[in-house]
């Protein structure tokens, strides 16, 4: 196998999920649907909460849509890696992932690929997001912010596409989406620096701030706030980049086609 | 000094900005910590915190921005500061409770707003020389004179009127009553018209000076903010005629008015009861005091957004910015 054969296999895998993505419109559609009523309308109802404080990245003031869009921009891509990840997985069997794991390429290289691939679809959902809150709503980061968080939202993407993955494979009927949705996306999303600021939340109580510090998914939301206000974050890095290889790492191990096969006998 | 203050006077002369110079600086009262806070206009950091007389409020560069004046208003003095040692050099008899001030353009007459004895007092900065004590409305608040130095206008808090004082006689030649608790006044740069901000009436009052008669007036309205809560300060006018800049207070916000159209623009959000404002020499920034978080926010004025947001003393309440130096 020479890089060519690689990149070639690269290019492909991208194509076809744009492809995807592109005949799947109206999904992507209601996609942007969730986190535009929680920035229109919840956030309406905030807008002066935060006016008291300046936190960093910030430099002044803020108002609550300006500080809760970060986070919606994390909540984009955890919907759309968890809901990626368990579609590949009953895929395995039936769908287009059973060709593509006949390919003679290293699995991990695939499966990566795949991620990447869905990750840069979440990528374009964030940025017409960004768009709808900076003409909409006012919310203004720097314009060179908007090509800073690119690989924010990638590294970010990644993680939360292996985190989704590694659930995936343990997650038996499609129907427990669900289970997903309480058990961890719920979770991840309120226990995080998404909605409010860590501050706020070790006021209320210091187990919900210690949960919210032991969450990747702060450490995410947090990377992309700093990089859109082109503020550097080593800690917000390290900690996503760490979890992201973990993750990765564990997700790639356990991806088993002999399960899939049991999962596909009982699914037939 | 004297050649940065000679420019700024041709630049206004002709209508224009004028540059700043890279030593420009910004001073600030505090109002709880008996201090100024000097920031440097560059690095938009504080440089320096220097102890004055007690509760600073309303301060003044002198014309060629030698020093600066502030109102000890529990002192019952105006202090001279001296810019290039950054100490009081000497005091000004001012009467009681001076809070807010105002220069003539001859860079001698100091008019003095006395909260606690319904007065406004004319001081000669020169000779010390208490020139006249005008008797007003009941809580005298805001003081401006007008670039001509033909007015000067006093605001009454208590009796919602502005006193139009003529400066060459010191007589009252017409009381206009407008908005509850007038603050602030602010003279258009070719002095047609005078803006003054009611606190309580939470509105800004347009006066025509010529005829003396209000033309226009202005109510502010903030998404998500209750309305008892807007109460406008201080207000700035660019040059240009382009610009109004009306601090809010406890609204927290700076309303941009259109000065042509007198329809509000935006409002940016600041810090806590925000109080006074200044323009830079060259108009380039705008900086406002929010008392009760204790801060200064920048607003850069051609994209009309904020900045930064500096920490400064307890309850900043005056700010003023120097052109600065030629290095």
């Amino acid at each position: 196998m020479t890089p060519r054969d690689y990149w070639y296999c690269f290019l492909g895998v991208q194509k076809r999920e744009w492809l995807r993505f592109w005949q799947q419109r109206t999904r992507f559609a209601s996609a942007l649907v969730r986190p535009l009523l929680w920035l229109v309308v919840f956030a309406a109802g905030f807008r002066m909460v935060l006016g008291v404080s300046i936190i960093p990245p910030y430099v002044t003031y803020i108002t609550y849509e300006t500080y809760i869009v970060p986070g919606l921009c994390g909540m984009i891509i955890l919907f759309n890696s968890m809901q990626g990840a368990l579609s590949m997985v009953y895929d395995r069997e039936l769908g287009s992932m059973r060709v593509l794991l006949t390919s003679p390429l290293p699995r991990p290289f695939l499966l990566l690929t795949k991620l990447l691939a869905m990750g840069s679809v979440s990528v374009i959902q964030v940025y017409v997001f960004l768009l709808i809150a900076r003409w909409g709503v006012g919310v203004r980061p720097p314009l060179e912010g908007y090509l800073a968080v690119l690989p924010a939202l990638l590294l970010a993407a990644l993680m939360l596409g292996a985190l989704g993955l590694l659930i995936a494979t343990w997650v038996k009927q499609l129907e427990n989406f669900a289970g997903v949705m309480n058990f961890v996306i719920f979770p991840m999303f309120f226990l995080s620096s998404a909605l409010y600021p860590l501050w706020r939340m070790q006021e209320a109580s210091p187990w919900i701030y210690q949960m919210c510090l032991l969450n990747p998914f702060t450490h995410a939301v947090e990377l992309l706030r700093f990089a859109l206000y082109l503020r550097w974050n080593g800690e917000a890095i390290a900690i996503t980049l760490g979890v992201t290889l973990v993750l990765s790492a564990l997700a790639i191990g356990g991806f088993r086609p002999q399960r899939t096969r049991l999962l596909g006998a009982h699914l037939g | 000094m004297k050649i940065a203050a000679r420019l700024a006077t041709l630049c206004l002369t002709f209508g224009l900005s004028t540059p700043l110079w890279a030593d420009s600086l910004a001073y600030v009262s505090n109002e709880r910590d008996n201090t100024i806070s000097v920031i440097d206009m560059a690095s938009l950091e504080v440089i320096d915190t220097i102890a004055v007389g007690q509760r600073p409020r309303g301060i003044l560069l002198s014309p060629d921005e030698d020093v600066l004046y502030i109102c000890a208003s529990d002192d019952d003095t105006v202090e001279i500061f001296d810019l290039a040692t950054r100490q009081v050099v000497d005091t000004l008899p001012s009467g009681e409770d001076p809070e807010q001030f105002a220069l003539h353009p001859n860079g001698r007459h100091l008019y003095i707003a006395n909260e606690d004895d319904a007065l406004v007092t004319v001081l000669d900065v020169e000779t010390k020389h208490v020139l006249a004590q005008i008797e007003v409305g009941v809580e005298p608040e805001g003081m401006g004179v007008s670039h001509d130095g033909r007015w000067a206008v006093n605001t009454s808090e208590t009796s919602n009127m502005l006193h139009w004082i003529n400066t060459e006689t010191f007589e009252i030649e017409k009381n206009i009553v407008i908005g509850a608790r007038p603050r602030h006044v602010e003279f258009t740069h070719d002095d047609a018209l005078l803006w003054a901000s009611a606190e309580i009436g939470g509105t800004v009052h347009i006066i025509d000076v010529e005829s003396l008669e209000e033309i226009h007036a202005i109510d502010f309205r903030i998404p998500g903010v209750n309305q008892d809560r807007v109460q406008p300060v201080g207000i700035q006018l660019t040059s240009d005629g382009r610009y109004a800049f009306v601090a809010l207070g406890p609204a927290n916000h700076i309303a941009v008015v259109d000065a042509q159209s007198y329809e509000v623009l935006d409002y940016l959000l600041v810090g806590a009861r925000v109080w006074q404002v200044a323009l830079s020499p060259d108009e380039k920034t705008l900086l406002t005091t929010n008392g009760v978080s204790g801060d200064v926010s920048v607003i850069d004025v051609d994209k009309l957004e904020v900045v930064k947001t500096i920490d400064v003393g307890r309850f900043p309440w005056g700010v003023r910015i120097t052109l600065g130096t030629e290095s």
